[in-house]
């Protein structure tokens, strides 16, 4: 199991850790329902650098990741990011990704615990482009700024771009904290205003200390992953795992925005399977909303129309909402949002209705 | 069995016995309290008893067998089942643990006690003694 650079901070603050995806990484430094509320009023700082980080060099990387990826790689407009997945022949999502394009490169991340596969992935298709796939995953380590001031706290330890004029899923370079070339996304995984920095491993240490000394009069928090997929979960975001998997493709997922069935984009793995579900889909993704005690869990079998209807894939206590939340895949006909539906919790049901996703958001509004 | 340094005092009680799912079994007349450790707490809200959403306790009357599931333990993150190291019929339930979850943090010996049950066999399953559990849990660490 490997340590994130930042481990020692992590204990510091009295982090509880757990292994995730081969790492041991904080799910939590306080109550994870007040970490969420710090994100939603004041701002969270995450340690992200278990994701996997992969930089795809040479002159066909474009045409190559075009093959493997199923958004339009070559469409990215200079200086924005775009949402992928890397998808089977049968359609079926092997993992989620970022994509950022740069002049020489293009760079993308990825789940922790699918790092591995992806690399292998990409690597059984590289033949027959000239390409270069290089793990930065243990050199570029990762953070994230995230809430509604995080600009207040970020925009002084930054030189040579504008946060004020960067976009949602904009990225550009600047100096944080005098590291000359860091990658500076505004992206995030909570809903909220936030940038995520890209800082190499021997500085991030130092890249934290100055961040959380900035936040300090802002409230700034660390933030573990328990309260991370309570916020992901709370901003409709998918994670690996749960809406997507071996068997829950992106197009039911409601992840068609990630999807580009542009005829110039050519053939990619999986087009074809994707563009027949895209034809006749059966089921969608909802969200659920319970008053009842208890949160929706996966596995949980979903009823609706005095049968049962799907199964939960995400589920948790929303501090935000006040209420229980949750994900379900349920048939096309029956996932109207106000829809009287019950979660069969271990043989007993609890009430709840679907609703659109996201339950909040304040930069998809 | 070395004895342990007198900076390190046994944590959990010796007039009752333990199970390794982490309950806890404590005789009391014809009766025995089940509860959980404070290490069952801990492994669901780290100490966060705000973490600690839902306790599902069965109905009085209800008999149960050996081992069988009699409730549910609901954290932010983690649901729990609750298993009883012994066979009876539940005689009595602490309703005050649904409504006042902070009690198992603050008090998981005495106060948080989950259920009252009247056991069919007067002799209870061998289980493990407070330096018994201590040493499970050390172990299970490595």
């Amino acid at each position: 199991m490997k340590n994130t650079p930042l481990h020692d901070r992590h204990v510091r603050h009295g982090a509880r850790l757990v292994e995730f995806g081969g790492w041991q990484m904080p799910v939590q430094y306080g109550p994870i329902l007040d970490e969420v509320t710090t994100v939603r009023t004041r701002a969270g700082l995450f340690d992200l650098s278990h994701m996997g980080r992969v930089r795809v060099t040479g002159k066909d990387r474009v045409a190559y990741l075009d093959r493997l990826v199923t958004n339009h790689v070559a469409k990215i407009a200079p200086g924005s990011i775009r949402y992928a997945l890397f998808c089977r022949a049968d359609g079926m999502p092997i993992d989620d990704l970022l994509v950022y394009p740069g002049t020489d490169e293009v760079f993308l991340v990825v789940n922790a615990s699918n790092t591995a596969v992806d690399l292998e992935w990409m690597h059984e298709h590289a033949r027959g482009f000239e390409v270069r796939i290089q793990d930065q995953t243990d050199e570029l380590a990762m953070i994230a700024v995230q809430g509604q001031v995080s600009r207040e706290i970020v925009a002084p330890l930054v030189r040579g771009i504008e946060l004020e004029k960067l976009g949602y899923y904009k990225f550009g370079h600047g100096t944080v904290c005098g590291i000359p070339n860091v990658r500076i996304s505004r992206t995030g995984y909570t809903g909220e205003l936030g940038y995520e920095l890209y800082v190499p491993t021997a500085q991030v240490g130092r890249v934290w200390d100055e961040v959380m000394a900035a936040g300090a009069p802002h409230g700034l928090a660390p933030i573990g992953l328990g309260a991370r997929d309570t916020l992901r979960l709370e901003a409709g975001m998918p994670l690996y795992g749960h809406e997507i998997d071996a068997t829950h493709d992106p197009i039911q997922a409601g992840l068609s925005f990630g999807v580009s069935f542009a005829p110039e984009k050519g053939d990619w793995i999986g087009r074809t399977a994707l563009e027949a579900i895209q034809r006749a889909p059966t089921r969608r993704l909802v969200g659920l909303k319970t008053s009842g005690p208890r949160a929706p869990r996966q596995g949980y079998p979903v009823w609706a129309a005095g049968r049962e209807v799907g199964h939960v894939v995400s589920g948790s206590v929303s501090p935000t909402l006040s209420t229980n939340i949750g994900t379900a895949y349920v048939p096309l006909a029956l996932g109207e949002p106000g829809t009287a539906a019950e979660i069969d919790i271990k043989g007993k049901r609890q009430s709840a209705n679907f609703c659109a996703l996201p339950f909040f958001s304040r930069t998809r509004k | 069995m070395t004895p342990q340094p007198s900076s390190v005092r046994s944590m959990r009680p010796d007039d009752r016995r333990y199970t390794e799912s982490h309950e806890w079994v404590k005789p009391d007349g014809e009766t025995v309290l089940i509860g959980i450790t404070d290490f069952a707490v801990n492994e669901l809200c780290n100490g966060n008893e705000g973490d600690l959403v839902y306790c599902d306790l069965p109905e009085v009357g209800r008999a149960l067998d050996l081992g069988e599931t009699f409730g549910e333990i609901e954290s932010v993150k983690a649901v729990s089942d609750l298993f009883t190291p012994v066979a009876g019929e539940i005689v009595e339930v602490n309703t005050t643990i649904e409504d006042h979850l902070e009690v198992l943090s603050k008090d998981p010996w005495n106060q948080g006690w989950l259920v009252r049950i009247r056991p069919n066999s007067k002799e209870l399953p061998k289980l493990m003694d407070a330096a018994g559990y201590e040493k499970f849990l050390a172990d299970r660490k490595h």
